[in-house]
């Protein structure tokens, strides 16, 4: 039952066709087709305000496309998708254990079976001593592990993740990034992250796609050349330079 | 507790102090406005009488407050259930707001009769207002982070209004029932005028015979019920969002 000592789970494929979405005369998603392989660690890096969070959305199924399709492969599970905010969103009245429980709660899971679930996903982000806490007595690093757990515990085989650290001071996001990596690639699900950090997305994932400004569309997909365990280190390597200056020369032709 | 509610008794006994020093100084008549220690006085003699109406006054406070807590909540619940039955009925929701409760207060009598009845109705009429306000914009204005990540994981919309709804609104619920203890006490006072019972009576009466001792006697006394009322929702309050903020921590 473990989350560390199970096979790693699979992941799904995401296969976006031509989807469009609008808000009024507003096109915020412009025809964007794209790919994510199974167990594939992708970020989506745009500038703010390019329909990033609504493309996570929509792959999600919270938010429905005008036209085009989002499918899942394969899409036999119902409960397969995980989600994190760019806040962390936590139920202030319940302890943190109970927060990371929830999903499982929902879903029907037993008491006693959930809440051991949930002991093993805040374990996994380092979180075992904070069971009993509170949210408003973590700091907001804490919050955002709890609420990655959270995302976790069902353990799904997409993950997906809204800008999930960007509120955080750059020491407690650099440990964030890398405790995530390492979830993936100990559960290998599929990722996708979007983010408007460079330096992020060029140290997390293993491929990144650039929106474009306007319309919504894909401007560079590339794949990025760190090796597969990251450690912050890395973040003074020459391929990581490379990379940076890759998407940031994609970035700054949509600003 | 103490180094609480201190400074709050000092402008108390400042006014009290003040009052008995004006009347006695004889600038302002004692038929007008009398004197705290023959209020005081009052309160020791009529005691029996005073506490009779005190305890029914606060029946028909509670038990209307109580309604109105019930009944508020319940409304809210089907006022937000979507924004079409928003907009046809909650109009009619302001209406117990904007109603002039002394106005209708014989009309209550004509349906309700002498007695408790009454009481509880106009106690009900005067406190269902806020609650129904609050506990309606606590429970449409959820995270809607929250709101998908429930959709997210199949939460029917009952579990939704169970398990994150209704306690996410509980800071606004509470606020609005902090207004309505208030009202509540002041819709039983109305209610007795015309029902002729508790403090409300006690008021009328003595205010027929000049006694305005008695009338500060019993409106000290239904202050007190108010102020009352008022803490024990405080300390619901305090309990029930002790781990929310750090405000209630205190």
């Amino acid at each position: 039952m473990s989350l560390s000592s199970a096979a790693p789970t699979l992941g799904v494929g995401v296969r976006l066709e031509k989807v469009r979405r609008a808000f009024q005369e507003l096109v915020v998603i412009h025809d964007i087709s794209l790919r994510v392989e199974t167990g594939e660690f992708l970020a989506i890096l745009g500038p703010s305000g390019c329909g990033k969070s609504t493309l996570l959305r929509i792959i999600a199924g919270l938010a429905v496309p005008d036209s085009g399709t989002v499918t899942l492969e394969p899409s036999d599970a119902p409960n397969q998708i995980g989600y994190v905010f760019q806040d962390a969103h936590l139920l202030p009245w319940r302890n943190v254990l109970e927060n990371a429980a929830l999903p499982l709660e929902l879903m029907g899971v037993p008491p006693a079976e959930r809440l051991a679930k949930a002991h093993e996903a805040l374990a996994n982000v380092g979180l075992q001593e904070a069971e009993a806490r509170y949210p408003s007595q973590l700091s907001g690093g804490m919050r955002m592990r709890v609420s990655l757990a959270r995302a976790l515990v069902a353990e799904p085989r997409l993950l997906l993740l809204d800008e999930p650290f960007a509120a955080l001071d750059e020491i407690t996001r650099f440990r964030l990034d890398v405790q995530l990596r390492d979830l993936w690639i100990r559960r290998r699900m599929t990722v996708i992250f979007v983010t408007h950090s460079i330096s992020e997305a060029a140290f997390l994932a293993d491929r990144a796609v650039v929106l474009t400004r306007r319309g919504g569309n894909i401007k560079l997909d590339h794949r990025l050349s760190l090796p597969e365990t990251r450690s912050n280190e890395l973040r003074t390597d020459p391929r990581f330079a490379s990379d940076m200056k890759v998407l940031l020369t994609a970035m700054e032709e949509e600003q | 507790m103490l180094r609480k509610t201190l400074p709050a008794l000092i402008p108390f006994v400042v006014i009290v102090i003040a009052v008995e020093a004006l009347v006695r100084l004889d600038l302002v008549k004692a038929y007008l406005l009398p004197p705290p220690s023959a209020v005081f006085l009052v309160i020791l003699h009529d005691w029996p009488e005073l506490f009779g109406a005190l305890a029914k006054t606060s029946a028909g406070a509670l038990i209307g407050f109580a309604a109105s807590t019930v009944f508020g909540i319940s409304i809210a619940v089907f006022l937000a259930s979507s924004k079409g039955i928003q907009r046809a009925f909650f109009p009619y929701a302001v209406f117990f707001q904007t109603v002039p409760i002394v106005a209708i207060a014989p009309l209550l009598v004509i349906w309700f009769g002498y007695g408790m009845r009454t009481v509880i109705a106009s106690a009900f009429i005067c406190s269902v207002f806020p609650v129904i306000a609050n506990t309606l914009n606590g429970i449409v204005s959820t995270d809607p982070a929250l709101r998908d990540l429930f959709r997210l994981y199949g939460a029917s919309t009952l579990v939704t209004l169970f398990k994150l709804r209704f306690p996410a609104a509980l800071p606004q619920i509470l606020t609005g029932l902090r207004v309505s203890a208030g009202l509540a006490v002041i819709g039983a006072i109305v209610g007795e005028f015309i029902g002729g019972q508790g403090l409300g009576s006690v008021v009328d009466v003595a205010r027929t015979q000049q006694r305005t001792d008695k009338v500060f006697a019993a409106v000290l006394l239904a202050s007190l019920l108010g102020l009352g009322l008022f803490g024990l929702i405080n300390l619901i309050s305090a309990v029930s969002l002790r781990h929310w903020h750090a405000s209630e921590h205190d």
